[in-house]
């Protein structure tokens, strides 16, 4: 049996009459970075949101580490190692890149009821945060305010506090949404370091970038996983080709 | 091209605690010689002989500090509530109320104030932040007409009538009957919760309800329980409210259901938005600004409303960042 970090059973999910998620099941190994890929429509953000626990899927169930966190808020699958990026670029516009990542370390270093010391002055969450600052490659725009940052930066900052989680299991909603193709290259380049350290579910648009990251590919099309397999196999894979990639 | 890391000293610039007083050196005099000039005007009115003046800036005191709770909630952490007088009326009930019985000790008074306004707070707040937008507006104002109407309908305190306090609170050796006396410790209770809201927003806490303003779907990505914390800044902006209450409870020694009206909300609402949400000392400026407008209107005229409603919907309509905001960009460019 394969090390399976996050498996996801028969996930089910309509509106009205559409099934926006119909019968989903996905396995994610362990230390694998598995791409989502999917024309329009085809229920990605849907799927997406039950993984995430902002949508409670009607049926079907999401595993982390075999634990079984379908109907665990969305708060609490991040102490369950679970990180994510959003779609549309999310972080505290109003604050400091070192704010923003220092409030991420926070949240996994024990109880935030303190109201009294000034959070900015803790060395133990101002540390971890340059740190990872490093990583992506931001440490010399920490004092900078967010809404000042280029949308590429922005990106890079989503994910330096997703990684200030300390995540086993990072869930990315298309990365390079309305990056250039500078920004993108840039941004393959950080998940291309993060590979093999943390689990990665990757949803995108960018073939290019897909092709060049995943292990393996799942291809979602209205609601349904049509294929499953390494990038070569989803190259050659007719119904694949004929659903989506044709298309280009 | 790759610039270096910044250096300690940077971080360190760019991690420390904002100051209580503001950034700009000019902002800081300013902010001193208002807060100096709230304090001695007043006293310097009394011992003139100008006791008027003594009594409005006391009236002002209580509603600063008020309009400083509600900032907490408002400008630090997005929370609309448009039915925060209630507390005020609270407050000014757990004095009234426990007096009418008499017991005048403001060892009870006080704590039971902040303790029942907390208690209202967490109950209807617990159903309010389940809300967002303007369902929160209306939920939280209704909850306040929910009070109001109670304390309408409780014949034994005087109704709709209101309720006379014969002696105010009894603290010891803090004589409150003394009018200066009052004003001091409704100024000192002022200052106190003007460097609580200083150092609760740049606490741990603090940062959590502001980010929660800022973006809170990322705040529960991040691992936050956002609705908790939420919810402990609305009780603690609730208590605050409610010690003001029990201070101009004892300071007008008649209080009312009429305290608490919708209309006193949006009053409180309107003196945080025209100094500036938000900002530590901006809810004190509003609330001097809308008071005394207020008074120097209604000397000229019956129908001060009228102008009084324009002016407002002019100053909300044209000066951004309310009158903080505006001192501050006349700073920049003075």
């Amino acid at each position: 049996m394969a090390d399976t970090l996050l498996a996801v059973r028969n996930l089910k999910k309509s509106f009205g009459g559409v099934n926006a998620t119909d019968d989903v099941s996905i396995e994610v190994e362990r230390g694998e970075l598995h791409a989502v890929i999917g024309p329009n429509g085809a229920g990605k953000t849907t799927l997406i949101a039950q993984l995430s626990g902002d949508l409670a899927p009607d049926s079907g169930k999401v595993l982390l580490d075999g634990k079984d966190i379908t109907s665990v808020p969305t708060h609490r699958r991040s102490h369950f190692g679970m990180a994510r990026s959003f779609q549309i670029t999310s972080v505290f516009m109003n604050m400091s890149v070192i704010a923003n990542v220092s409030l991420a370390v926070q949240s996994h270093d024990g109880t935030s009821f303190r109201f009294w010391q000034p959070a900015c002055t803790e060395e133990r969450l101002r540390r971890p945060a340059m740190d990872i600052l490093d990583k992506v490659g931001l440490a010399d725009r920490a004092g900078t305010i967010a809404s000042a940052m280029s949308h590429g930066e922005r990106r890079q900052l989503e994910l330096a506090m997703a990684l200030a989680t300390k995540p086993r299991f990072l869930l990315l909603d298309e990365p390079m949404a309305g990056m250039g193709v500078e920004e993108s290259a840039a941004m393959v380049g950080i998940l291309k370091g993060l590979k093999g350290d943390k689990t990665i579910l990757l949803v995108e648009h960018d073939m290019d970038a897909v092709f060049a990251l995943a292990d393996r590919i799942s291809v979602l099309v209205y609601g349904r996983v049509i294929a499953t397999g390494k990038p070569a196999e989803i190259r050659r894979n007719k119904a694949v080709r004929d659903a989506y990639l044709g298309e280009d | 091209m790759s610039e270096a890391a910044p250096s300690a000293a940077a971080i360190k610039e760019f991690t420390r605690p904002p100051s209580l007083l503001g950034k700009s050196v000019t902002g800081r005099y300013i902010t001193v010689a208002f807060m100096v000039l709230l304090l001695v005007l007043p006293l310097v009115a009394w011992f003139t002989g100008n006791t008027f003046y003594l009594d409005f800036s006391t009236r002002i005191i209580c509603l600063s500090f008020a309009a400083v709770s509600l900032n907490l909630i408002l400008g630090f952490g997005g929370m609309i509530s448009f039915g925060h007088a209630a507390f005020i009326g609270i407050g000014a009930y757990m004095v009234g109320i426990p007096a009418y019985h008499g017991y005048e000790s403001g060892w009870l008074h006080f704590p039971l104030a902040m303790g029942v306004s907390a208690l209202f707070a967490l109950v209807t707040g617990a159903v309010c932040l389940r809300t967002k937008g303007v369902y929160f507006i209306m939920i939280t104002m209704a909850f306040a007409q929910m009070a109001y109407y109670l304390f309408l309908s409780l014949e034994e305190y005087g109704g709709d009538d209101g309720l006379t306090i014969y002696n105010r609170s009894v603290l010891n050796i803090i004589d409150i009957e003394n009018k200066v006396v009052l004003f001091l410790l409704a100024y000192a209770a002022l200052a106190t919760g003007i460097y609580a809201v200083y150092r609760i927003v740049n606490s741990r806490f603090g940062m959590v309800v502001r980010g929660c303003q800022s973006n809170e779907a990322r705040m529960k990505a991040l691992g936050y329980n956002t609705y908790a914390y939420r919810l402990t800044a609305y009780v603690i902006a609730g208590a605050m409210c409610g010690l003001a209450g029990a201070l101009l409870g004892n300071f007008q020694s008649f209080i009312s259901p009429d305290m608490m009206g919708w209309t006193r909300s949006g009053e409180l609402m309107f003196m945080v938005i025209l100094g500036g949400t938000g900002t530590l000392f901006g809810p004190v400026l509003g609330a001097v600004a809308f008071l005394v407008i207020e008074e120097i209107l209604s000397a000229f005229t019956t129908y001060w409303a009228l102008p009084f409603g324009i002016l407002l919907i002019l100053s909300v309509l044209f000066i951004k960042g309310g009158l903080s905001g505006l001192i501050h960009r006349g700073l920049k460019h003075g």
